[in-house]
Parts: structure tokens; C-alpha cells; sequence
């Protein structure tokens, strides 16, 4: 398993206690409400949630430069619409993981579930295992990486930001995509509409190496992925289309 | 003329009339199904099929104006810290900046905020217009999640989850090229002119269990203070707005087929979806079966047109209105000033729908720089709130006339229906008798 990068920025070379958040005894308002409360990030950079034992909506709506270990499995929409904050799962997340997510980092150490960065609009989504159908679904600026596998229906309408698969997509990858790229280094089950394998260019290969180096992932190399986008074929209605909607 | 051979007038098919005609012929020439603005036009029961009875010796009215008639109206008391407290039950409906230009979006927020109410966001965004003169601005929560940020989230005062919408029940959004300007399309973060397609459904839920979670999420980030409303189309009013409570909606909206939307194909507006009239007993019956009517706040749009139909709608057992086509024409759209420009359209003031081509003339439904500036966002604001006062003065009167010193006393027992059907939907006697349709033997 590979770290990022990020385990060696500034942030973490201080060594602050971290706050330390238990949700058999704290509630999940406590430790979001905490969250939204941080006054000096400098200060209180470490944040540490144990036994989130699934919980749904942890570490939500965060808006500081801070780091925060989730040492555990969680449920539905964890770091939704985080800004700026770097939010490691030690374990599996479950559906829309960083949905709506702004900027920031979000490691997820094991798999996640379905949607996740769903609407995702920049930062960046790592998930080590492998994600569920509808990965990336209408991201919109977002940058996602997955070691693994990803789902049927990944990066449905999706509108920008760059999704990256090291393993193999599912059905109907990018139906209806926008201007978001596409970069799967395995199979391809099946494009959806509108959605074509687009050559590798130089801009390209420059893109997808800058993604490697911000996740921490040397032992792949651009050139290995393919690329694929919208042909822009359904950008305007046209009745002689019609097949495809 | 022959007696052998008499002549028969002729006669018009009742099936297919001059618009089935029309609709075919304009098929068969360009091949793509018949997209346009607004809601059902459709004749469907209605408020104009009851009647309230007034006081007389069993009930004494109050007097016109000296007896207080309260209108206020508290929103959001469920859950939220900070529930919104309009002076009128009479909200503005979401509409979307993109589908309604700038000075429109502004316009909306000036007339809402001089009646002491609130407006509503659409698919694409909160604007700085918007937010800037709107005292109550409602940010809409929607499928698409154009403009969706945490911090417009954090400063609107409540956020309304569209589930559905009266005019397409199970439909998604639809913004066609010609209106994605450049500005809109930074918002919606899409190329400029291209059509923009808004999803049916939610990209990160599905379902009622999916939506308590959603709703959870949307409370924590917001530290549980803004009222989180949950809009749906009238399909099965009943069990959505079971659903919806059950979800954890402090307020849900109802939105019937007549209420408008900005392009959607004529065959979804007019041939998907239930009355208004029709949905609001069995969400009320809903609220009432859970113990939550009043508790969870019931805003019923869809062809709100003047302070009987508010009036109407809140002695079913609405807490609050919306109007959308009705804020459009107070701000001045389908204008018989514009007719001239209405007939080089191929229509006429009153009919204009072809809302998705951006060539309004009224300047509302437009993004063309020239034509949005026939909309002035204090003169037009003015009569938004004008017209918003007229129907609460309206609604008052009536509420007096039947005895009661608030909008919220009006009860079903204050109406009768003029119809068979208006009976059955509205749960009220039909007029001269105690048969309510359904309920029993007449």
C-alpha cells in the first residue's frame, strides 16, 4: 500500500496531540460541531475520530487546513463538502465518500461504496481498494484516484476533474460525460454514451503524472493508461441521436 | 341547394382539434417532441370548484378592519435552531438564475423581501443579486447540484431537497444552449451553449432511507440551525409526504401539475402528475396519521393565482403557498405591452411558453443582455409585492368572513365544491348537500 505525499507537508511534521474524538461517547454532532468551530488551525492541526463504527456524515462540512485519522470503518457521506482539510480512513467508507467535496484530500484506506466524490468540485479523492458503481458521478472539477476497481456507471455527466483507475471500470463508463477526463490503465467493460477512447497527448501524460505524485503512486506510469472523454456528440439535441438518450 | 341532397354542416373531430392537429403536423416536420415553459394548461378541477360559506347565525364573521386576521407563518420549527418567520404565508417558488435572467432572479428577492417573505433558488445557483435582496432566501438543494457550495449553503436561510416538481414528476431539468451564457455557465460548470441537462434523480441517494441520511449530512454541516425543506411533485402525495417526514423534512413543499417550470416536454407538463386540488387532503392526511400536521409545515404551489385560492389552500390544511407563474406575470411576463413582439414570435401575450429560447421579450425568461434590461429589479420588485399584498388582503377578508383571526383557522368546513370532482379531491361537500364523494352514502 502506498502513502501519499501528504504524509510529509508541513502539517504533520509538528507533533500536536491530536483531539481525539470517540463516537461510543461523543455524539456526531460534537465532533462535527468541533470541527466547525476550529479557530486556529495552526494550533489544533491533529484530529483523531476512534470507533466511528459506521457512522453516517462524519467529518462533514470541514473548513480548516487540519488533518483528521478516521480510525475505522464509516457509513454515508463522509468529508462531504470538505474544504481544505486532509481526512484519512483507516478503513472502508460507504456510499458518496467526499461528495460534493471542494478542495482538501480525502485517503480512503480501504473500499468505498457507491458515489463516491459524487458532484465532487476540486481536492482530491484517493481510495487504496477499489470503488462501487457510479464513481465520480457528475464530478465537477474534483480529481479522484482509485487503486482498484471502480463500478458500472462511473463519472455519469461527468462535467470536469480527472478521474484515474489503476485496475478496471465497469459498465457504461462516463455515459453522458461533459469535459471530465477519463484515465483507466485495465479493461474497459463498456463506454457509455457519447463517452470515446481519446488519445494520450503530451498535456495528458503531464496531467496523469502530477495525479501519481500527489497520491504517493510510483509504481505505475502514465503511459500504461488510456484516456477517454466525451465525443460531444450529444451536446446539442439532435433527434437523429435520439437512440442514445 | 337540392332536397335530394342536403348538405351536412361541417364537423371538426372533438378528438382531434386544431391543436392535436397542429401538435402532429409539427411533429412530422421536425421530428423532435414539443418542449416549452410553464405548467399544465390543461383544464383540471381547481380552487375556482369551491366555494367558502361565510358566517351567518351559526358562525359570526369579524369585522373587515378593526379584528386582527393574522397571516404570519413559522417555518422550519421541527428541528431547525433558526426557524423563518414571514409575515405572509405566501412564498415565492424556486426558479433558477439561467432560466430567469439576473434582474428577474433580483426583482424576486426585492418584492419578497418588502412583504416580509421569502424566495427560492433554482438549478443553478445561489446569485449575489439573489442573496443580497432576499431577507429569507430558500437555496435549493437539487439532483444537478449546479452552484452547490457549502458556503451558500451556510448563508441561505433554509434549503429546500427537490425530489420533484409539479410540472414533471419523475423528470429532471432541461436548459437549452441558447440560454447558457457565459456567466451561467461558469456557474453550472458546463461549456457555454451547450443544452444542459439536469439528472431525474439525486446523484448520492436513492429512496427514503438514503434521504434521513442526506438530510442528516446537510444538518451537520450546517450545525442544524437552517429549516431543511423537501419539495416533491403531486404522484403520490400521500406516501411522499409520509416519506418525507419520516426522512426528517421540517417542512415539505407539494408542488401540483400546474405549477410552472422552465422547459420540459408538453407531453410530461400536461399528461404526468395530479391536480393540485387533488394532492393536498392526503398530504394533510398524511401530516395528520403521523401526528405532525402543523408540526411540519405543509407549503402547497401549483396554480396559486389570487387570496381565495391561498385562502382555499389553507383551509385544506396547507401552513403556506408558493407562486411561481404568478410572481413571473406580476414582474411583468406575458405583458399585452410586448404584443408585437409576441406575434413576430408566433404567439401571443398570455400564451408565450417557448421560455427555454431565450428571446422573452418581457426580459424575464432571458439571458440576452438587451432584453433583460426591459426588467427593472426595483419597479418590477415593487409590484411583485404589490400583487403579494393584494392576495393576502384578499385572503384576510375571506378568513374575516368566515369567523376567523387567522389564515391558519380556515378549516374544511368552511368550503363546499361546485363539483362532483372538486368534492372528491377536496374532501367537502359538494354545494347544497353533505355528500362528500367517497365518504360515504349521499
Amino acid at each position: 500500500m502506498h502513502s501519499t505525499n501528504l504524509a510529509t507537508s508541513p502539517l504533520h511534521q509538528v507533533n500536536y496531540a491530536p483531539k481525539v474524538f470517540d463516537l461510543s461517547k461523543n455524539t456526531l454532532r460534537e465532533f462535527n460541531q468541533a470541527l466547525h468551530e476550529v479557530k486556529d488551525a495552526s494550533t489544533e492541526p491533529n484530529w483523531e475520530v476512534i470507533n466511528p463504527k459506521g457512522s453516517h456524515a462524519v467529518a462533514v462540512g470541514a473548513e480548516h487546513p487540519i488533518s483528521i485519522d478516521v480510525q475505522g470503518s464509516v457509513g454515508y457521506y463522509c468529508g462531504g463538502m470538505n474544504q481544505l482539510s486532509t481526512i484519512t480512513v483507516h478503513g472502508s467508507a460507504g456510499p458518496g465518500v467526499g461528495e460534493n467535496m471542494m478542495s482538501g484530500t480525502i485517503i480512503v484506506k480501504g473500499d468505498a461504496s457507491q458515489y463516491a466524490g459524487a458532484t465532487g468540485r476540486g481536492g482530491l479523492l484517493v481510495i487504496e481498494g477499489n470503488a462501487s458503481s457510479r464513481c465520480g458521478i457528475s464530478m465537477k472539477g474534483i480529481n479522484i484516484l482509485v487503486r482498484g476497481n471502480i463500478g458500472h456507471m462511473s463519472a455519469f455527466m461527468a462535467q470536469s476533474g480527472n478521474l484515474v483507475v489503476l485496475g478496471d471500470a465497469g459498465d457504461a463508463l462516463g455515459d453522458s460525460i461533459y469535459e471530465a477526463r477519463l484515465f483507466v490503465r485495465g479493461s474497459v467493460k463498456s463506454l457509455g454514451a457519447d463517452c470515446i477512447k481519446k488519445e494520450m497527448r503530451p498535456e495528458h501524460i503531464a496531467i496523469l503524472q502530477d495525479l501519481l505524485d500527489r497520491a504517493g503512486i510510483t509504481d505505475v506510469k502514465p503511459e500504461e493508461f488510456s484516456r477517454y472523454g466525451s465525443a460531444r456528440t450529444l451536446y446539442n439535441f439532435n433527434i437523429d441521436n435520439a437512440d442514445a438518450y | 341547394m337540392s332536397y335530394h341532397n342536403p348538405p351536412t354542416t361541417p364537423r371538426k373531430s372533438a378528438t382531434f382539434d386544431e391543436y392535436a392537429m397542429s401538435e402532429i403536423r409539427r411533429a412530422a416536420a421536425t421530428g423532435i417532441y414539443d418542449i416549452r415553459g410553464s405548467g399544465a394548461k390543461r383544464k383540471v378541477p381547481h380552487f375556482d370548484d369551491l366555494l367558502f360559506l361565510g358566517a351567518s347565525i351559526s358562525r359570526y364573521p369579524l369585522e373587515g378592519y378593526r379584528e386582527k386576521c393574522d397571516t404570519s407563518v413559522v417555518l422550519g420549527t421541527r428541528f431547525a435552531k433558526k426557524p423563518i418567520e414571514l409575515k405572509i404565508p405566501i412564498t415565492v417558488a424556486g426558479m433558477s438564475f439561467g432560466s430567469l435572467s439576473g434582474p428577474a432572479k433580483e426583482a424576486l428577492g426585492r418584492g419578497a423581501t418588502l412583504s416580509g417573505t421569502s424566495t427560492t433558488t433554482g438549478d443553478g445557483g445561489m446569485t449575489e443579486e439573489e442573496r443580497g435582496h432576499s431577507k429569507h432566501l430558500v437555496y435549493q438543494y437539487l439532483p444537478s447540484r449546479y452552484g452547490m457550495n457549502p458556503r451558500d449553503l451556510r448563508r441561505a436561510d433554509a434549503i429546500e431537497i427537490v425530489v420533484g416538481q409539479g410540472a414533471k414528476p419523475g423528470g429532471g431539468g432541461m436548459l437549452l444552449g441558447q440560454k447558457i451564457s457565459d456567466r451561467v455557465a461558469e456557474m453550472r460548470t458546463l461549456p457555454k451553449g451547450i443544452d444542459q441537462r439536469s439528472a431525474c434523480r439525486h446523484p448520492d441517494w436513492t429512496g427514503p432511507d438514503d434521504l434521513e441520511i442526506k438530510i442528516l449530512e446537510i444538518r451537520e454541516i450546517t450545525d442544524w440551525q437552517k429549516p431543511i425543506y423537501v419539495k416533491i411533485g403531486g404522484a403520490r402525495p400521500y406516501y411522499d409526504t409520509a416519506l418525507a417526514v419520516k426522512a426528517g423534512a421540517d417542512v415539505v413543499v407539494l408542488d401540483g401539475m400546474q405549477g410552472g417550470t422552465a422547459a420540459t416536454q408538453e407531453v410530461f407538463i400536461e399528461h404526468v402528475g395530479q391536480p393540485t386540488l387533488a394532492c393536498i387532503r392526503p398530504a394533510v392526511k398524511a401530516l395528520q396519521d403521523l401526528g405532525m400536521h402543523r408540526k411540519v409545515q405543509l407549503i402547497v404551489s401549483g396554480g396559486i393565482r389570487n387570496g381565495a385560492d391561498v385562502a382555499k389552500a389553507l383551509a385544506l390544511g396547507a401552513d403556506a403557498v408558493s407562486v411561481g407563474t404568478a410572481a413571473l406575470i406580476a414582474l411583468g411576463d406575458n405583458d399585452p405591452r410586448w404584443e408585437d413582439e409576441y406575434q413576430k414570435l408566433g404567439t401571443t401575450a398570455g400564451a408565450y411558453d417557448d421560455w427555454h429560447e431565450g428571446k422573452d421579450p418581457a426580459g424575464i425568461t432571458t439571458q440576452d443582455v438587451e432584453l433583460m434590461k426591459r426588467v427593472d429589479p426595483i419597479a418590477a420588485g415593487r409590484r411583485l409585492a404589490n400583487y403579494l399584498k393584494v392576495m393576502t388582503l384578499e385572503a384576510q377578508t375571506i378568513a374575516r368572513a368566515c369567523g376567523k383571526n387567522h389564515l391558519h383557522n380556515l378549516e374544511p368546513e368552511d368550503l363546499c365544491a361546485l363539483s362532483i370532482e372538486a368534492a372528491a379531491m377536496a374532501g367537502v361537500p359538494l354545494a347544497g348537500t353533505s355528500w362528500v364523494p367517497g365518504k360515504g352514502p349521499f
